[in-house]
């Protein structure tokens, strides 16, 4: 759409988003997490790799907090001596490749598939669901099983799983929200206008619809992370010496009573991406919503 | 003289919000007596229910609080009473009937069983509870009482749920009664026999009854005393024949002034060859027939007012016009061409000669588009109407034609009052340069004196721009000054057409009839005469 310049009042958007995500501290946190997370998936394989991989006998399930072995091993070691800090930044980028996009490639197929569910006829509607409720009936591991069995496990081949797996969670919420918000004034008033089904559908229902859908798609992420973790452990995810956040909490696993650390910090940051994603989607669910802003902008007006 | 039941003195209210400190209603006082109604009139925002519901303890606190002020409830101040005690007199002493009774009815459970429930919570036993219930439902004028105990609220019709509800609120015989907005959900006829049970009721018991409502002729109906609010202060009170002839402050003298039905009416144009003719447009869920054999004919630049209850098939005949609902029989000749038996793709050409203008401009009104999105989103799908260069002198020249200002092209509906948005959406409906704007109760939803301003509007743009109107409508005087043809709807059949002086002045269906009586005027003297026809009419 053209922007308009007789608004005389009105900041420009982006910094318009800044001062809104000022007046939040905590989407503020969050977001910097979220960013530093992104550096580290980028940078860390090829910055640190060489000291994740190297083994070091002597220094087995070492406890964290030991300052005399240098920053890497702050976190403690795993249980062949490799620091853990090293590890859980070079295990980054495999995880975040992983999550990401299962989670944006299901919400993105199931989102789609919603709209058009919840908008076109009964019949198209009816066999969407039906594909949905055969996707639904499997046990997501056991399809998941199945399918890396025959393909082989890798990277791709599971993103492909997890998406698929997960798409009847945003079919079937996009779906119901559309059913709903179709019969809405607004809708009937682009109707009488002319608009065409995709101009409604994108315009003017999606992005009623989208916040739902962003706060599943935030904590699916831990979902997916922890499932991924579960086809790790079988045998059929990420193989070693690849590493994912998952697939150190389940190595970890056996020695939970000797050296809970194994699995703790790569739970923490588990934790802690799962809860900054969410901070976010909350603060993103105010600040898009032109009748929601004030909250934010009054906010940022008396702290300031 | 001794003290009137009621009396609330220097009440204020504050709100907190976001925004900062509203004070929703300042230094209000008014007092009620046994067997006196006593009529609160104010717009929306006015703060007349936030009184009331201070009497009630019903004000969420935080963010409201009540700052000063005392309500003094026979002899004890209200607000000083402690949680329990305040429960003794709701219910018992003090009840309550709500705008939308259906909201306020539990579904789950009979209607006998929730009047039961009011008496036995307040200790009566249950079997002489449900004689009193019965009695009661055979009171209010419910048909068949033993069988309504058995019935759910979803199977009474609106104006029955409201009778159940003063049922309920008359089961623990109150000494006072307060009727928030209790028949603006209703339609004409029903409401004038819901207001005639409540005086019948007050009559009976002495109760006192406080009703509150932004309707003139509500009060000139029922009230023997009116407190005119605005912004949160009262601006007069009064007697209700006093208020109404020599009003004395400029806010009930606009108000007054904005009441409907006064003007002079217009005389239709010439017959000329009609833009659109209708012919037997029919519309058929399943066996129950919504619109049956419906036919008129609509010429440029002329006004037809369809008026018809809740049920009529009014609005279901704007809705096959535009198809929004498919037609099951009959034609609509727009032009030569039959709107009813177009193409998806033909009918795209022609949407932009028809446009329509909804009831409630909060709903139809997309929350998330400015102004400027919403006036251009038509020339976005029809590229043919605008060339982009010239988009922004005409949303300025759009939004000036409908009374707003350009420089609020880049607000939100929300930032906009309900008067304003309706006229956003109006500037919405021009944009598209049409030929015929269908308003579908497009004032309804709107304060009297906003309404007014919105009719005096379209009016206008009929006159300059020469644009046909179809104007839906539940209410008779909404239309008299403003239309030239009406047409009157009842359970999908057309009762009565013709020139708007044919129906007002000379009415020759016992329906249209009975729907002009049932209105109520504002002038408290032309109201007392007509209850004594109507009851005449009853009685004869």
């Amino acid at each position: 759409m053209t922007s308009i310049d007789i608004i005389p009042d009105e900041p420009k958007p982006l910094v318009r988003l800044a001062r809104m995500l000022w007046a939040d501290k905590f989407a503020l946190a969050a977001v910097l997490f979220l960013l530093l997370v992104l550096v580290l998936a980028l940078i860390g394989p090829t910055w640190l790799d060489e000291v994740a991989q190297k083994q070091n006998l002597r220094g087995r399930n070492a406890p964290p907090f030991e300052w005399e072995r240098g920053w890497l091993w702050i976190l403690g070691a795993d249980a062949l001596g490799r620091p853990l800090l090293a590890r859980i930044i070079v295990a980054t980028q495999n995880t975040m490749m992983v999550a990401g996009g299962a989670v944006f490639f299901s919400a993105l197929i199931g989102t789609v598939l919603g709209l058009i569910a919840g908008y076109a006829g009964p019949r198209t509607g009816q066999a969407i669901m039906r594909l949905a409720d055969v996707i639904m009936s499997f046990p997501s591991l056991l399809l998941a099983v199945v399918v890396l069995y025959i393909l082989g496990p890798s990277i791709l081949n599971l993103v492909i799983v997890l998406a698929i797996t997960r798409i009847p969670v945003y079919l079937r919420t996009a779906r119901a929200e559309v059913l709903e918000v179709r019969e809405r004034m607004f809708v009937q008033a682009a109707r009488v206008m002319g608009a065409s089904p995709r101009r409604i559908v994108f315009r003017h229902i999606l992005p009623v619809v989208l916040p739902t859908l962003m706060t599943i798609a935030t904590l699916d992420f831990a979902f997916v992370m922890l499932a991924e973790s579960s086809l790790s452990f079988l045998g059929i995810g990420i193989q070693p010496p690849e590493i994912t956040w998952g697939l150190m909490i389940s190595q970890g696993r056996q020695y939970l009573t000797t050296a809970w650390w194994l699995s703790f910090w790569p739970g923490l940051a588990i934790i802690l991406t799962t809860l900054s994603l969410n901070l976010l989607s909350g603060w993103m669910r105010i600040a898009l919503d032109p009748t929601q802003r004030w909250r934010l902008e009054m906010r940022g007006r008396r702290n300031g | 003289m001794a003290e009137p039941m009621l009396q609330v003195k220097d009440l204020s209210v504050e709100f907190h919000t976001a925004a900062g400190t509203v004070r929703a209603v300042r230094n209000v006082s008014f007092d009620l007596d046994r067997g006196e109604t006593l009529a609160i009139l104010g717009e929306s925002g006015s703060g007349k229910s936030v009184s009331s519901s201070a009497i009630m303890d019903l004000i969420d606190m935080p963010p409201g609080r009540i700052t000063t002020g005392q309500i003094i409830f026979e002899g004890r101040d209200l607000l000083k009473l402690s949680a329990s005690e305040r429960r003794k007199v709701n219910g018992h002493k003090i009840a309550m009937i709500f705008q939308d009774p259906l909201s306020h009815l539990n579904p789950v459970y009979t209607v006998g069983w929730q009047i039961v429930e009011t008496m036995t919570t307040h200790g009566m036993a249950r079997s002489k509870a449900r004689a009193e219930a019965l009695r009661l439902l055979g009171r209010v004028g419910l048909p068949d009482p033993e069988g309504s105990m058995g019935k759910y609220p979803h199977q009474f019709s609106g104006g029955q749920r409201q009778r159940l509800m003063i049922a309920m609120a008359l089961a623990l015989k109150p000494d006072l009664l307060i009727a928030d907005e209790p028949t603006t959900a209703l339609d004409v006829t029903v409401q004038a026999e819901v207001l005639a049970l409540l005086e019948e009721l007050q009559q009976e018991t002495g109760m006192g009854v406080l009703i509150i409502t932004h309707d003139l002729g509500v009060v000139a109906e029922i009230a023997d005393r009116v407190v005119v609010m605005n912004a949160g202060e009262v601006v007069e009170t009064g007697d209700t024949r006093q208020v109404y002839r020599n009003p004395a402050h400029p806010y009930t003298r606009k108000l007054i002034g904005a009441a409907p039905g006064k003007g002079a009416m217009h005389d239709p144009p010439p017959p000329a060859e009609p833009v659109l003719s209708v012919r037997s447009a029919r519309k058929v869920y399943g066996d129950f027939a919504a619109v049956e054999d419906v036919s008129f004919d609509l010429m440029a630049g002329e006004t037809l007012a369809i008026v018809g209850e809740s049920g009529s098939g009014k609005s279901t005949v704007a809705k096959m016009l535009l198809r929004l609902e498919e037609p099951t029989g009959g034609q609509a000749l727009w032009k030569g061409q039959d709107l009813f038996a177009m193409p998806e793709r033909q009918l795209f050409a022609l949407r932009r000669d028809l446009q329509m203008v909804f009831q409630d401009p909060t709903q139809s009104l997309n929350p998330r588009m400015t102004v400027w999105q919403l006036i251009t989103e038509g020339w976005v799908i029809h590229p043919g109407i605008m060339p982009r260069a010239k988009w922004k002198a005409r949303v300025a020249e759009l939004l000036h034609q409908v009374g707003l200002k350009p420089e609020m092209a880049g607000r939100y509906p929300h930032q906009f009052s309900g008067g304003q948005r309706q006229r956003i959406a109006i500037a919405r409906a021009l944009a598209m340069e049409p030929e015929l704007i269908i308003c579908d109760e497009a004032v309804s939803a709107l304060d009297v004196s906003v309404q007014a301003q919105v009719i005096e509007l379209l009016d206008g743009l009929r006159k300059s721009l020469g644009i046909a109107f179809i104007f839906i409508a539940h209410d008779l005087p909404v239309v008299r000054d403003f239309a030239d043809h009406v047409m009157v709807m009842q359970k999908g059949r057309v009762v009565e057409a013709g020139t708007v002086r044919q129906i007002f002045d000379n009415p020759r269906q016992p329906y249209t009839q009975a729907l002009l009586a049932a209105g109520l005027d504002p002038d408290p003297e032309v109201q007392a005469e007509r209850r004594a026809a109507r009851l005449a009419m009853a009685a004869g």
